[in-house]
């Protein structure tokens, strides 16, 4: 089927999201659609399946112009797509999530799970899955997850499919699979649609790439471009990938972390026996797949998991079992991965927000009444200095950008005194602007003597930032190598398989043998 | 965001602060007050026995019909209004001006008890437990003040802190066991509202509350040394509850919009989360909520039991107030002068309503068909707009309305 | 470092709340029957004259029977205590032995030197339940796509203010039933509206809608039905039909099978309900709409409508638990004659865990405690009346406080849907 999308334009207020965008995808074909967070990928590919209406321009099926007023059109016209967060339904099955929307029924209306069954059986088989139709699907891997959702398409006969982001929760090596299932789709007839900001895997899979800039198509792209070009084509200038940074100058060990473990809730382990130490003056990267137990190895640092066992040791006063006001008025700066959830108050203005972890005592709270001319002219300063930009400091920062509130985040954290500094995430969904500031202020932190901790998905952050890379693999540091350690290694120990040189240099007794 | 454009016309400017002060939420309050009456005014009309008589003749005398109703719900509102504001059937100023003092007699309570409602809500907390607060207030501040002898000051210094003990410790339980276990505050408020109602029955009828020599489950009278004293002069019901309560207002608006601790109820309030990464203990906030709210909703009882119902208290105490607290917390948008405002406002309609039900029989319980629909009315502004066909201000900007009267965590049992 | 040699040990939490809960009752058990032990036999009466099979009573010795269930109670709270520290899950058959043991020593002993009529205290109990049961499984339904029904207490009201006025007025009691679906259905679409359609906090609605119903039921009631009460507010009440055969089975027959056509109505619904949630087209719709409305909307469904049609439909349900009032128990509306029940049903929504069975036998739970107050109260109980009441809501308080954190309600209740 040839899907042609003709003058999409879709405004949100004054904003235009997609600007008379025009894409075609053939059958057979894997058309790469490359953009920045917020380039308005996303938003087009939500017209396309019926959830939001285009304010102009039309979606073309093999000639002929649809209408689709929902999903549910747009599935029955043959358009399926596997979501950046899984829509599936944690609670049901395998074979219930598949069957989802379009059930078939027997005697009496009572549903038809031995058909659906079937189905996902059949389609399973086809493309090699191997999945249970009976397996609840919040007991799956993620990566079992996606195949939920390529099934759920598929079952119903999509003919365009549309792959929104869909490396990100994966390991180097089930990207490299969905990949090949790609290429097998492709093979098929199918016309795929794959949405990504990752250079890189658009030029391995790629038929065609259209780039998409502000919400309209700067240009078209073939496979063979550099990095270097598909990168100024998507951000508009050239682009400097690498952050300057000095050698390090090291002081001794500031943070000791020794055997520490995490359990969740339900007694699951989700860091399971970690040891690292970190340097005053360097950057120790936290490299890993999403779900690898990074995000409870930093909120066990910062007191915010109940159930730890181990040592963590700043600068010789133990932290552990501290709460979370005590470890940040041990000076442990904290940027959480997810801001708008765990950073900041939505509804609070910036100036608020840049109080947000003082609210006892000095410098913002006199006679447990609010300073508001001190704070005011803080935030007036900082805004200045992290280069916040709004209309003010009595913007609640729900309404900045994501880099903007970002900035906020750093300038609260980085106007302690600090003594560690742990950044998760630093720079996941900001604009390439932002990013960069953001790299040097971490690059700033590290210069001024304090150990830093960057957690970051993202292979090329963490090779720009690291002075050491940790990998993490299903809650276990894999090992702890130098930055300049090639891509395709990372790769590997992302993985979970520990590479023979880091086998041969090291003994479990010296648990910092792989420090270059 | 703004989204307006660079440049504007006089005309357009004006028309756009026009928009703005019509579509604001004073504007909508009102429109909703309006149109509750109205709502109330068709049931009051529908149920009039001469609307009744004249319905028949709709075709041949329609004229009789409408005067019919005119009269029936002029005769309704005119009682309710002569009965919480201005009654100029009485000999002399001082008594006409006497409903006004009712009203906020009545005010009293329904006040505290939405202040410690609404600062439970600006913590993302539903506090249903009202009745239960208040009746636990209310025994301990009673038992105070009937059982111990001590001078006029000191003693009704500490039946009011009796009072408000045990308001906080039936609010501080919630806070407690949602912070301990977890278990949902709805829930948990609505069935202490019944333990604390079954426990209280239980002790009047024990020597420790029942009056000696009754038979009634129904306390002593309260000795005359803990009682709040009249404000205005013994020939008004009005006592220096009102006071009380007027400063627990200031108290509250200290509390939310200028103290460190009112911050961190806020952020609680509306993200949790990231308060619990900023170092704010979630736990530790519930709990101090629940206390202090606890504490003003047993202001509530504190009032009651040592003003209007000081010859003696039933279990019935609370009389709704518990309830209407929530509507009063809602009205004033879970801000404390806005709950001060919608105390004052309820309190007239109760004030108001023993009148018309005197009066004109009109049962009082159109009050509460009357300010159930209010509240609908505020929290849906879109349906007010709808109805007066106003502009939309919201129109290109965000979705919700950004003065919605609850934050958005309150959800969820 | 290479991978890590040592393996951690797997810590599974220990969890005390079974061991410490079979304690307090154990305490409360030592200190009622032991420490204030009462003399005599109690009867256990388990037939009427009237019943065609006749069992003999049963004749306890108090003291005997009380310090010995104590002791199994104290073994039964040691297994807990055991369970606990070996890291093990406690198991359900002991706790359900605990509860039955209690519960038949707290009897023996309350009832000391006296006849306790089981028959009725059962009957009564399916009686005060009903109500309950509907008013459950409307919560249920509402819960499980997405909207919290707070509101359930003023849909039992409507129902039953509106069934008393349909049913005197036409004397036909089936009109009466559908006059109080249809006001169930009122209620609810104001809830939904509201919550669905102006994004109003669906417990807000909910809390508001219980105030509004209650006043303007109360208005017409003293407006219009006393005025006419004849004609207005005397409604047939529905008899009370033997199931043959069934209705013969000792204990069972008389207790299920002597009711009136509304209980034999909530039989079905909860056979229906729990049918319709999970084994159909429109269940797993439903669920899919309350637990991930994204989701659901991104495979064609339309989750407001669907949450529209699903809440009526609970408003439904309930509303025919509110005509058990008027049609099946009193016979009259009276002003607020739904006392707390359906805040109660509330509590057996939460203590079912948002399944209808388990609500159900959360509902028949306090249906019993409440009913056997009354039991108590007839013969003269050593336990003041007002403790007895408080039960079911000590109950609830103590479910969840220590069921918190293990069970999970529907993703998405409480949640407004909309795109982006």
């Amino acid at each position: 089927m040839k899907l042609e999308l003709r003058g999409i334009t879709k405004r949100f207020g004054a904003l235009v999201a997609n600007d008379h965008i025009d894409l075609t995808v053939e059958p057979g074909e894997i058309h790469c659609l490359l953009g920045e967070n917020g380039a308005g990928k996303s938003t087009l590919m939500n017209v396309l399946y019926g959830l939001y209406e285009a304010d102009e321009g039309e979606i073309v099926l093999d000639g002929v112009p649809q209408h689709l007023a929902g999903p549910g059109d747009a599935m029955n016209a043959g358009i399926g797509m596997v979501h950046q967060h899984f829509m599936l339904i944690p609670v049901f099955t395998v074979a219930e999530n598949v069957m989802l929307g379009h059930e078939e029924t027997g005697f009496g209306g009572r549903l038809d799970l031995a058909s659906a069954r079937r189905r996902v059986r059949e389609l399973s088989d086809r493309f090699g899955f191997d999945l249970d139709p009976d397996a609840l699907v919040e007991d799956l891997p993620v990566g079992v997850q996606q195949r939920v959702e390529i099934v759920k398409a598929l079952a119903r006969d999509a003919r365009v499919l549309v792959f929104d982001e869909p490396t990100a929760v994966l390991t180097p090596q089930e990207t490299d699979e969905l990949m090949a299932i790609m290429r097998d789709l492709r093979a098929n007839g199918t016309a795929i649609v794959f949405i990504t900001h990752k250079l890189r895997e658009v030029r391995e899979v790629a038929d065609r790439i259209t780039v998409v800039r502000l919400g309209k198509v700067v240009g078209e792209a073939s496979p063979t471009a550099s990095n270097a070009e598909l990168a100024a084509l998507m951000v508009g200038r050239a682009v400097e990938l690498t952050v300057r940074k000095a050698a390090p100058r090291l002081t001794d060990d500031a943070l000791v972390v020794e055997g520490l473990t995490v359990l969740d809730p339900r007694g699951q382990v989700t860091v399971d026996d970690v040891s690292f130490r970190v340097r005053g003056g360097e950057v120790l990267a936290i490299a890993g797949v999403q779900g690898n137990g990074q995000t409870e190895l930093v909120e066990a640092l910062l007191g915010l998991q109940h159930r730890v066992t181990g040592r963590v040791v700043l600068d010789g006063s133990s932290l552990r079992g501290l709460d979370v006001r005590r470890i940040l008025d041990a000076g442990v700066g904290f940027v959480p991965e997810d801001r708008t959830q765990d950073g900041l108050v939505g509804e609070f203005s910036i100036a608020e927000n840049l109080m947000l972890d003082r609210s006892v005592g000095a410098p913002f709270v006199r006679a447990g009444t609010v300073r508001r001319d001190h704070l005011r002219a803080f935030a007036v300063e900082k805004s200045r200095e992290f280069d916040v930009r709004s209309q003010g400091i009595d913007t609640p920062v729900g309404r900045l950008s994501g880099g903007n509130q970002q900035k906020v985040v750093l300038a609260r954290e980085l106007s302690r005194d600090l003594r560690l500094f742990v950044a998760a995430q630093p720079t996941r969904g900001i604009d390439v602007g932002s990013i960069e500031f953001v790299h040097q202020r971490i690059v700033a932190t590290r210069d001024g003597g304090i150990p830093v901790i960057v957690v970051s998905t993202e292979l090329d952050e963490v090779t720009a930032l690291a002075d050491r890379v940790a990998v993490m693999y299903r809650g276990r540091i894999v090992g702890i190598v130098p930055a300049d350690t090639p891509r395709e290694v990372l790769g590997l120990m992302m993985a979970g398989e520990v590479p023979p040189a880091l086998r041969a240099a090291s003994s479990p007794s010296d648990p910092e043998g792989a420090i270059a | 965001m703004s989204n307006e454009a660079p440049l504007r016309t006089g005309d357009d400017r004006v028309r756009a602060i026009v928009r703005e002060i019509m579509s604001g939420t004073a504007v909508i309050s009102v429109l909703a007050v309006v149109l509750a009456l109205a709502i109330g005014g068709v049931l009051i009309a529908a149920t009039d026995d001469h609307v009744r008589a004249a319905a028949p003749h709709l075709f041949t005398d329609p004229g009789g019909l409408l005067a019919a109703a005119w009269d029936a719900v002029a005769g309704a509102y005119g009682a309710l209004f002569q009965g919480a504001v201005f009654n100029p059937n009485r000999d002399g100023l001082v008594l006409q001006l006497k409903p006004i003092t009712e009203t906020l007699t009545f005010a009293t309570p329904l006040i505290a008890a939405g202040l410690g409602v609404a600062l439970a809500f600006r913590v993302g907390l539903f506090n249903i437990g009202g009745q239960g607060q208040m009746l636990v207030a209310a025994a301990c501040a009673g038992w105070v003040g009937f059982t111990l002898h001590l001078p006029f000051g000191v003693h009704l210094a500490l039946a009011l802190l009796a009072g408000l003990a045990g308001g906080a410790l039936w609010g501080g339980l919630v806070g407690l066991l949602k912070a301990r276990t977890g278990a949902h505050e709805v829930i948990v408020t609505i069935m202490l509202n019944y333990v604390a109602f079954y426990l209280l029955s239980y002790l009047l009828r024990t020597p420790l509350l029942q009056a000696p020599g009754s038979s009634n489950p129904k306390s002593p009278p309260i000795a005359d040394t803990a009682a709040l004293p009249p404000l205005l002069g013994p020939q008004f019901n009005l006592t220096l509850g009102l006071v009380l309560v007027v400063a627990a207002t200031i108290f509250t608006w200290w509390l939310l919009d200028r103290s460190a601790l009112g911050f961190r109820f806020k952020a609680v309030g509306i993200n949790p989360d990231a308060a619990r990464v900023a170092g704010i203990d979630v736990k530790r906030v519930y709990v101090a909520t629940m206390l202090i709210a606890g504490a003003l909703v047993g202001l509530a009882g504190v009032t009651q039991v040592l003003g209007p119902a000081r010859a003696g208290f039933t279990s019935g105490i609370d009389a709704g107030i518990g309830f209407d607290a929530i509507t009063v917390a809602l009205l004033g948008r879970s801000r404390p002068w806005g709950v001060l405002a919608a105390g004052t406002l309820f309190g007239a309609f109760k004030a108001g309503g023993y009148l018309m039900q005197a009066a004109e029989a009109v049962p009082i319980d159109i009050v509460l068909v009357v300010q159930s629909l209010i509240v609908l009315f505020i929290a849906a502004p879109p349906l007010v707009r709808g109805v007066f066909r106003l502009p939309d201000p919201s129109v290109g900007t965000a979705r919700q309305d950004p003065a919605s009267p609850v934050p958005e965590k309150v959800s969820a049992l | 470092m290479t991978t890590v040699t040592s393996q951690p040990v797997r810590l599974v939490g220990r969890s005390w709340k079974t061991p410490i809960a079979c304690g307090l009752f154990t305490v409360l058990a030592t200190v009622l029957f032991i420490g204030q032990g009462r003399p005599g036999e109690t009867t256990f009466q388990l037939s009427r004259d009237a019943d065609l099979v006749q069992l003999p009573p049963l004749v306890a010795p108090v003291g005997a029977t009380t310090l010995g269930l104590t002791v199994v109670l104290l073994l039964l709270t040691a297994h807990a205590v055991w369970l606990a520290v070996t890291r093990r899950r406690p198991q359900i058959w002991s706790s359900l032995a605990f509860a039955v043991a209690f519960l038949v020593a707290f009897l023996t002993w309350a009832a000391a030197g006296q006849t306790l009529p089981v028959l009725g205290l059962l009957v009564g109990t399916v009686g005060i339940s009903v109500p309950l049961v509907f008013g459950a499984l409307g919560g249920v339904i509402s819960e499980r796509v997405g909207v919290i029904n707070v509101a359930i207490e003023g849909q039992l009201l409507g129902g039953a203010f509106v069934s008393a006025v349909v049913a005197s007025l036409t004397g036909n009691l089936y009109a009466g039933l559908l006059g109080a679906v249809v006001a169930g259905v009122f209620v609810s679409l104001v809830l939904a509206v509201f919550s669905i359609r102006y994004w109003v906090d669906q417990v807000i609605v909910g809390v508001v809608l219980i105030v509004f119903v209650t006043g303007l039921t109360s208005f017409l009631s003293s407006t219009v039905l006393t005025k006419d009460a004849a004609a207005l507010n005397s409604p047939p009440r529905f008899p009370a039909i033997d199931v043959p055969v069934l209705s013969q089975i000792p204990i069972i027959g008389p207790t299920f099978f002597r009711q009136t056509v509304i209980v034999y109505a909530a039989y079905v619904a909860v056979v229906v309900v729990y049918m319709c949630l999970f084994h159909t087209k429109w269940g797993l719709r439903v669920r899919a709409a309350g637990e991930h409305p994204q989701a659901a909307d991104t495979v064609g469904i339309k989750v407001n409508a669907m949450r529209l049609w699903a809440v009526s439909i609970a408003g439904a349900v309930v509303g025919i638990g509110g005509a058990y009032f008027t049609l099946g128990a009193v016979g009259s509306f009276q002003q607020n004659m739904t006392a707390g029940m359906g805040y109660i049903a509330l509590a057996a929504v939460i203590f079912g865990r948002w399944h209808p069975i388990r609500a159900t036998l959360a509902a028949l739970l306090f249906g019993f405690a409440t009913n056997l107050q009354y039991v108590l109260g007839a013969i003269g109980s050593p336990v003041p009346s007002e403790f007895m009441l408080m039960l079911p809501y000590l109950v609830t308080i103590v479910a969840v406080a220590g069921l918190a954190g293990q069970v999970r309600k529907p993703a998405a209740s409480g949640l407004p849907y909309a795109r982006r």
